[in-house]
C-alpha cells in the first residue's frame, strides 16, 4: 500500500512539474531586464477597466500616439465600449476625413469619419511610414500589448523608461536609450512628459500617470471583450462547480451499492 | 458472423419506434452491447478517463473549428485580420477562439496522460498491440494538424514555425526537397502554404475521428485493461459501463473542464506566444521561434543533434547533423509503433515490475526535462555547461529506454507475484479497510 502510496507521490510530482515547466516565465524571457510590474485595475480575475482612465488613455492615445502610431483594428463605434456617447462618437470620427468610392461618375472622393471607421493610420502605406522615421515602421498599436511579454508592464515600462545614455556609448541621430527596451536603444523619441496635457478631472499630470492612463487603453483595444470575459467566466466555473458536486455525489451514491 | 450475432444476441425493446428501427437496422442492440452492459473491469483508475476526456476535447475542436472556418479567410493578406475579427466582431467569437486555442492545449494534455497511462500499465501488451499502435498513429495525426492550425492566424510565430518545420523535410536525401516543394506550393511559405494548410486543417480531424472509431473498436474486441494489468476471469472482475463508469467518466470530465475553463477565461494567452499577435513578416525573424509547448521535447531532440555523423574511417558523411536531427525527431515517435515488441515482458502492470516503473518514472522526468530545454534558446546554458549537451543526453536516454532497458527488462526482471484476480484484489482491500475501520 506505501508502495502504491509512493507511485502517486511521484506521479503527481511529475505531473506539477510539466505544468511548472509550461507555465514558467523562465521558458519565454530572456532578457535579464526587469520590468516595473504595476498593480493595475483590470488584472484580477472580476477586475474591469476603469472608464475615467480608458478615455484620458484615448485622449492621449489621440493627440500623441497617433501622430505615428496606426491602430487598425479599433472602430469609432468600439468606443461607446469606453463609455462615449453615440453623439460624441459621430463628433469624433467627423474630425477625421476618409478617402471613399468610387462614386457614380467612378471617381474617389473624401468624406468625414462615420463610427463605422476604424482609426485612421498616419500613413498611406508602409513605406510611407518607413520614409519618414529613417526605416523604422512603428508598429500598430491595436494588439501591442498582446504582442509583448508582460504587456501591460512592458509598455509601461517604454513609455517611462527614457533615460540618458550611460556614457561611452554613441547614439546615432533618432536613437534614444530606454531601460526597458531590449538591447535599451529604441528609435521613438520620448512620447510623454509630464504636464504635456491637461486632465480635467483634477488628475495628477504625471508622466506615470499619463502612462497608466494609455497602458489601460491600449489594453482594452488590444482585448476589448476582458470584463465580458471574465464576468461569463465566473458564470461558467460557477455552472461546472456546482454539477461536479451533484456528478460526483450520483457516481458516490452509485458506487456505494457495490463498493 | 456479425450477422448471426446480432441475430443471436438481439434485444427486444419495449419501446415500438425502437423496436420497429432495431428489427431493420440493430443500432441500439450495438449501442446497448458495447455502451450500457459492455464490462469494464472494476478497479480501474481515474487514469482510464482520460480516453473519453481526449474524445470531448476533440469533438469540442470540431465544433469551434467549423465555427471559426465560416469567419477565417485563408489568404495571407487577410487571415491575420480575419482571427482579429473573429476576435472583435463576431457574437461569441472571442470565446470560442479561445476555447479552440486553449483546446488544442488541452487535448494534448489529455492525450499525453492517455498515452503515460498505457505505458505504465502495460495497456500495449498482448492482446493490445493493435489498439496501441491506433492510438499512435491518432497521436502523430494530432500533432500534424496541430501544428498547421497554429500556422492558419498567420502571425510571426505560425511563419516562422511554419518555415522552420517544414525546412526540416528538405533533410530527407533524393525526394526531401520535392517534399518542401510540395508542402509549401511553391518556393517559400506564402499563400498557396497557407491555404492548403488550412484544406488540410479541416479535413485532418475527421480522418483522425475514423482512426479513434478503430481504436475504440479495437477496445471493445480486449476489453479494458487494469491497474493489475492481469485479465478479466469472472464476471465479478467487471461492471457494465452503464452507469458505473458513465458516471464517472463524467465527473472527471468535469473536474478536467473546470481547469480547462480557468484557462480560457482567465489566462487564455499563457500558451499562445506573444509574437503571434504580431502579423507575419517575412522579412523579420523573431529572436527565438520555439513550438507550441506540446512539441518542445521533440524540438529538443530535434536540436540536439548538432554533428554530422561520417562512415567510419572516411570522409564522406552519412548522416548530417541536420538529418541526425530530423531522424531522432520522428524516430522517437516511430519508436513507440514498435513498443509492444520492444517491451516482451509477460507482467504487463508497473504495480508488479518495480524496476520497469522506476526507469519509466525516470522518462517522464527526462521527457519534461527535454520539454525545458526545447523552450529554451539554441545558445542557453545549464550551470556554464552548453543546454545542448543535457538535450543529448536527454535524447540518448528516451532512446536506451526504449531500445536498451526495455528488451533487457523483459528478460531479467522477475516481478512481483501476480494476484489471482481482479475481485480477490478487490475483498483484500476491503476486508483490510473494514477491519482498520474496526480497530
Amino acid at each position: 500500500m506505501s508502495k502504491a502510496m509512493k507511485i502517486k507521490r511521484l506521479l503527481i510530482f511529475a505531473l506539477f512539474s510539466v505544468l511548472a515547466v509550461v507555465l514558467s516565465p523562465v521558458a519565454h524571457t530572456v532578457e535579464p531586464i526587469q520590468l516595473p510590474i504595476q498593480d493595475w485595475h483590470f488584472s484580477g480575475p472580476l477586475s474591469t477597466f476603469d472608464r475615467a482612465s480608458l478615455q484620458r488613455g484615448y485622449m492621449i492615445y489621440r493627440r500623441i500616439c497617433a501622430a505615428c502610431h496606426s491602430m487598425k483594428h479599433v472602430a469609432f463605434r468600439n468606443l461607446e465600449a469606453i463609455g462615449y456617447s453615440e453623439e460624441q462618437i459621430k463628433a469624433i470620427a467627423a474630425e477625421y476625413m476618409y478617402t471613399d468610392g468610387p462614386d457614380e461618375g467612378g471617381n474617389m472622393y473624401e468624406r468625414p469619419g462615420l463610427p463605422s471607421d476604424y482609426f485612421k493610420s498616419p500613413y498611406p502605406n508602409h513605406n510611407a511610414a518607413r520614409a519618414i522615421h529613417n526605416g523604422a515602421l512603428p508598429p500598430d498599436l491595436s494588439l501591442i500589448i498582446k504582442a509583448r511579454h508582460h504587456g501591460p508592464d512592458h509598455v509601461y515600462g517604454i513609455l517611462t523608461g527614457y533615460e540618458a545614455a550611460p556614457e561611452g556609448t554613441a547614439l546615432r541621430a533618432g536613437q534614444y536609450w530606454n531601460r526597458y527596451m531590449p538591447g535599451h536603444i529604441i528609435a521613438m523619441m520620448p512620447p510623454l512628459a509630464g504636464n504635456m496635457i491637461a486632465y480635467e478631472d483634477g488628475t495628477p499630470q504625471t508622466l506615470e500617470q499619463y502612462a497608466r492612463d494609455v497602458v489601460t487603453f491600449l489594453t482594452w483595444a488590444a482585448e476589448p471583450m476582458l470584463e465580458d470575459r471574465k464576468r461569463a467566466g465566473m458564470k461558467v466555473l460557477l455552472f461546472l462547480l456546482i454539477f461536479t458536486g451533484i456528478m460526483y455525489a450520483i457516481q458516490k451514491r452509485i458506487w456505494a451499492a457495490v463498493r | 458472423m456479425i450477422y448471426k450475432m446480432s441475430k443471436t444476441e438481439r434485444v427486444t425493446f419495449k419501446n415500438p419506434v425502437v423496436r420497429w428501427i432495431d428489427e431493420r437496422l440493430p443500432i441500439f442492440t450495438l449501442m446497448r452491447k458495447e455502451y450500457k452492459v459492455f464490462p469494464i473491469p472494476r478497479n480501474v483508475n481515474y487514469f482510464w478517463n482520460f480516453g473519453a476526456i481526449a474524445i470531448f476535447m476533440l469533438i469540442v475542436m470540431m465544433a469551434t473549428g467549423i465555427v471559426m472556418a465560416m469567419h477565417y479567410t485563408a489568404d495571407t493578406r487577410l487571415a491575420f485580420d480575419s482571427v482579429e475579427r473573429i476576435m472583435r466582431d463576431v457574437n461569441g467569437g472571442w470565446l470560442i477562439r479561445y476555447v479552440h486555442m486553449n483546446g488544442a492545449s488541452f487535448l494534448f494534455v489529455a492525450v499525453y496522460i492517455h498515452i503515460f497511462r498505457g505505458i505504465y500499465y502495460g495497456s500495449y501488451k498482448k492482446p493490445r498491440e493493435l489498439l496501441w499502435m491506433l492510438g499512435v498513429l491518432i497521436f502523430l495525426l494530432l500533432m500534424g494538424t496541430a501544428f498547421i492550425g497554429h500556422v492558419l492566424p498567420w502571425g510571426q510565430m505560425s511563419f516562422w514555425s511554419a518555415t522552420v518545420i517544414t525546412n526540416l523535410f528538405s533533410a530527407i536525401p533524393l525526394i526531401g526537397d520535392g517534399i518542401v516543394t510540395l508542402l509549401w506550393g511553391g518556393f517559400s511559405v506564402d499563400n498557396p502554404t497557407l491555404t492548403r494548410f488550412f484544406a488540410l486543417h479541416y479535413l485532418l480531424p475527421f480522418i483522425i475521428i475514423f482512426v479513434i472509431f478503430l481504436h475504440v473498436c479495437t477496445l471493445h474486441i480486449a476489453g479494458s485493461n487494469n491497474p493489475l494489468g492481469i485479465n478479466v476471469k469472472k464476471s465479478q472482475d467487471t461492471l457494465p459501463f452503464h452507469p458505473y463508469f458513465t458516471t464517472r467518466d463524467m465527473f472527471g470530465l468535469l473536474v478536467f473542464l473546470m481547469i480547462y475553463a480557468v484557462f480560457v477565461f482567465y489566462m487564455p494567452n499563457v500558451f499562445n506566444h506573444p509574437d503571434n499577435y504580431i502579423p507575419a513578416d517575412p522579412l523579420v525573424t523573431p529572436t527565438h521561434i520555439t513550438p507550441e509547448w506540446y512539441f518542445l521535447p521533440f524540438y529538443a531532440m530535434l536540436r540536439a543533434i548538432t554533428f554530422d555523423i561520417p562512415i567510419p574511417f572516411m570522409d564522406i558523411i552519412l548522416v548530417s547533423a541536420k538529418l541526425g536531427g530530423v531522424i531522432a525527431m520522428f524516430g522517437s515517435i516511430i519508436l513507440l509503433f514498435f513498443l509492444p515488441w520492444l517491451d516482451s515482458h509477460p507482467i504487463r502492470s508497473a504495480r508488479f515490475r518495480p524496476l520497469f516503473r522506476f526507469f519509466l518514472i525516470a522518462l517522464v522526468l527526462d521527457f519534461v526535462f527535454l520539454g525545458y530545454v526545447g523552450s529554451q534558446p539554441a545558445d542557453a546554458t545549464l550551470l556554464d555547461i552548453p543546454l545542448n549537451h543535457f538535450g543529448l543526453t536527454g535524447t540518448v536516454y528516451y532512446y536506451a529506454f526504449f531500445l536498451v532497458i526495455l528488451p533487457l527488462l523483459s528478460k531479467i526482471e522477475k516481478g512481483r507475484e501476480l494476484p489471482t484476480s481482479i475481485h480477490q484484489v478487490i475483498l483484500q482491500a476491503g476486508n483490510s479497510s473494514t477491519s482498520g475501520k474496526n480497530e
